[in-house]
């Protein structure tokens, strides 16, 4: 059941990604280019998103268990660290480069783009790269 | 700053969202997940299995929706100028540096924010400035 509905919700997610076009790298880079011709959409999904997300996380956030008897795995750090501000940043250099987010990229693949082909291995390899470290530190 | 009226779509965009929404805030009501797309990923690539088949079925589901959308409204619009050179460099970043600061777009931007956490709103923070200075740069500070 939780696999099924992993499913759904991952199409949920990405329609939600092509109704509001994020799943298009140029519309993002539109809304990251606030000194040339700016569109702003991007802000807007983030409203809709947050805005559902603040409501349904409060009411139903601090459950003991899902409602299909999963534990919640919530995280629970509060620290700002260094980690967190370079890899943030870091992250935002890479999306600005070609304005694709893991979301938007995994989601393109589905629509046979070969170029989120390149852009999706890249990242596994970026991701995989971070584990070995992590391994070896 | 100017407003680019003829892209803007503020409808689709905040439709759009409030879906993105939905399925996250639903995935943590029903299964008890963040719905953060590197670290669904970044677990796939964790030892011992971190349990898999709930991150590949989210995953096939992201995969199945522009499927879905091609059969019945057509090709979506997917504009990708970068070349491969800066596709590589950027996924290596991405991927590299989303699961240092242990999320990204979904997982601190939507799940962080809508939990208030201040760790998600910092690096939100953090990773918006940078992908502004950074199309900033590349459009029109290095002879753009």
């Amino acid at each position: 059941m939780p696999t099924l509905v992993s499913f759904l919700l991952g199409l949920l997610f990405g329609l939600g990604l092509l109704i509001s076009g994020m799943i298009n790298p140029a519309k993002v880079l539109g809304f990251l280019d606030i000194a040339g011709q700016w569109d702003p959409s991007l802000a807007l999904v983030m409203v809709g998103a947050i805005g559902v997300g603040t409501v349904l996380f409060r009411l139903f956030g601090q459950r003991q268990s899902s409602v299909l008897g999963e534990p919640m795995r919530v995280p629970t750090r509060q620290d700002i660290d260094r980690p967190l501000i370079l890899g943030a940043v870091g992250f935002g250099v890479g999306w600005g480069l070609a304005g694709f987010c893991p979301g938007p990229a995994i989601a393109a693949l589905g629509a046979g783009e070969g170029k989120a082909f390149v852009f999706v291995a890249a990242m596994l390899l970026g991701m995989w790269g971070f584990e070995r470290w992590q391994a070896r530190a | 700053m100017t407003i680019d009226w003829s892209a803007f779509t503020p409808w689709s965009a905040l439709i759009g969202g409030l879906l993105i929404g939905l399925s996250a805030s639903l995935l943590l009501i029903l299964n008890g997940r963040i719905a953060g797309i590197s670290g669904i990923v970044g677990g796939l690539l964790q030892r011992p299995d971190n349990d898999s088949s709930w991150r590949l079925a989210f995953l096939g589901g992201l995969v199945a929706a522009p499927i879905l959308w091609l059969l019945v409204a057509g090709a979506p619009e997917i504009r990708i100028d970068a070349g491969y050179p800066m596709l590589i460099l950027a996924g290596l970043i991405v991927g590299f540096c989303t699961r240092l600061g242990a999320g990204c777009t979904s997982g601190h931007g939507v799940c962080g924010l809508s939990r208030l956490s201040p760790r998600s709103l910092v690096a939100t923070l953090c990773f918006m400035a940078a992908g502004f200075v950074t199309v900033y740069l590349v459009r029109h500070g290095l002879g753009g």
